[in-house]
């Protein structure tokens, strides 16, 4: 939508709605998912704090490491298979989560315990989040590489498909993990 | 460059975006965490969290890449006011779709519990919350967004960097606090 006359309300809308609405679709069952555990969430709300930003940073970790590879692509840097830009990433992809998500387990339990009662020793509640976050980490990798990999297939741009689809896909499963990981340990 | 090499750039670039949007992240929690009556009251509204956030990120995602590309092509002027047709344009048509699509999460929302037989608040109350939250939301955000790619572009920075992280940090902050407000709005239009 680059030419001077495709900037019209209509034209935009229409262009954006049917990703939109495929990508809602696609939030809505985490969302169920989330339902299906409501009464534990509210029982325990450090673990409805750490709702959002394990959501969030899943689907970070996964656009982040989709944006790299995309770029990488671009620039001809990347190879699929044994690939030091490759592994390099996967790497730092798990070191940041490694570092980002037990700050977010401990910030969510002393939020909580600030505001009221959290229900949970802080253990539980950085176990939790750590446990999340390394196997989003291993998921957000698997998915950002194959949807790069798809988008090269399929000869579309990386920046245009892969980010959005990424990000959400990273979201929807950062939810389900959470929910695998609190029926695991709480 | 070396494994070791890549990874340790990519894991200094990543990791400033990275604790500021958990930062933020944790907030939405705190707002989230603190609307449990809320939560109980309007039964399904839990259900449609995920998809209003990811609305939310999605719509000023791509309206802050869009502005961010006719910058880099000199489509639009770097200045904000009300005679620049295309600024004017892109950012109502972000408003609409997240009026549009926040609204159709709601219906979808209600339906999928129908259909599983669930327990679900009427629909206007899940239309409603998604609604006024959408307005108060695209208020906000189509001004934080243009702001910050106009400005950070006048100062010298990338937008297409920069959009990104601004809009999921504050997309998850903005969109949990006018999910509260939108809630207690319906609840008291409802007398509940």
């Amino acid at each position: 939508m680059s030419a001077a006359s495709g900037w019209s309300v209509r034209r935009i809308v229409r262009a954006t709605l049917p990703v939109l609405v495929a990508l809602t679709a696609l939030e809505l069952t985490s969302g169920f998912v989330l339902g299906t555990i409501q009464a534990t969430l509210l029982q325990y709300p450090s673990l409805l704090v750490l709702v959002p930003v394990t959501i969030g940073t899943a689907g970070n970790l996964g656009s982040i490491l989709a944006a790299r590879l995309s770029t990488a692509f671009h620039l001809g840097t990347l190879r699929f298979g044994r690939d030091d830009t490759l592994v390099g990433n996967a790497v730092a992809t798990v070191a940041l989560a490694i570092t980002v998500f037990p700050i977010v387990g401990a910030g969510a339990w002393g939020l909580t315990a600030a505001t009221g009662g959290a229900g949970l020793s802080p253990g539980t509640v950085v176990v939790v989040s750590l446990a999340s976050g390394v196997v989003l980490a291993a998921l957000a990798i698997g998915i950002a590489v194959g949807a790069t990999y798809a988008a090269y297939r399929l000869r579309l741009d990386p920046d245009d498909v892969v980010i959005p689809v990424v990000t959400n896909v990273c979201d929807v499963l950062g939810v389900l993990v959470l929910f695998g990981v609190v029926r695991l340990i709480v | 460059m070396t494994v070791r090499e890549v990874a340790v750039n990519a894991y200094r670039e990543a990791l400033p975006v990275l604790s500021v949007s958990a930062l933020g992240g944790l907030f939405a929690g705190l707002v989230l965490g603190g609307m449990s009556a809320e939560l109980q009251r309007i039964q399904g509204l839990l259900v449609l969290v995920p998809a209003l956030l990811a609305t939310r990120g999605n719509v000023y995602g791509s309206l802050g890449a869009r502005l961010g590309s006719a910058l880099h092509q000199g489509l639009i002027e770097p200045y904000i006011s009300f005679g620049n047709e295309r600024l004017r344009t892109a950012a109502a048509a972000a408003v609409a779709s997240g009026l549009l699509v926040s609204t159709l999460a709601a219906v979808m929302a209600f339906a999928l519990l129908v259909a599983l037989g669930e327990p679900v608040a009427p629909v206007w109350m899940l239309v409603g919350v998604a609604l006024i939250s959408a307005v108060i939301g695209g208020g906000v955000l189509v001004t934080t967004v243009v702001t910050v790619v106009l400005v950070g572009y006048r100062r010298g920075l990338n937008p297409d960097t920069l959009a990104g992280p601004v809009v999921t940090t504050t997309g998850d902050i903005v969109g949990m606090a006018t999910l509260l407000v939108a809630a207690r709005i319906v609840l008291a239009i409802g007398g509940l």
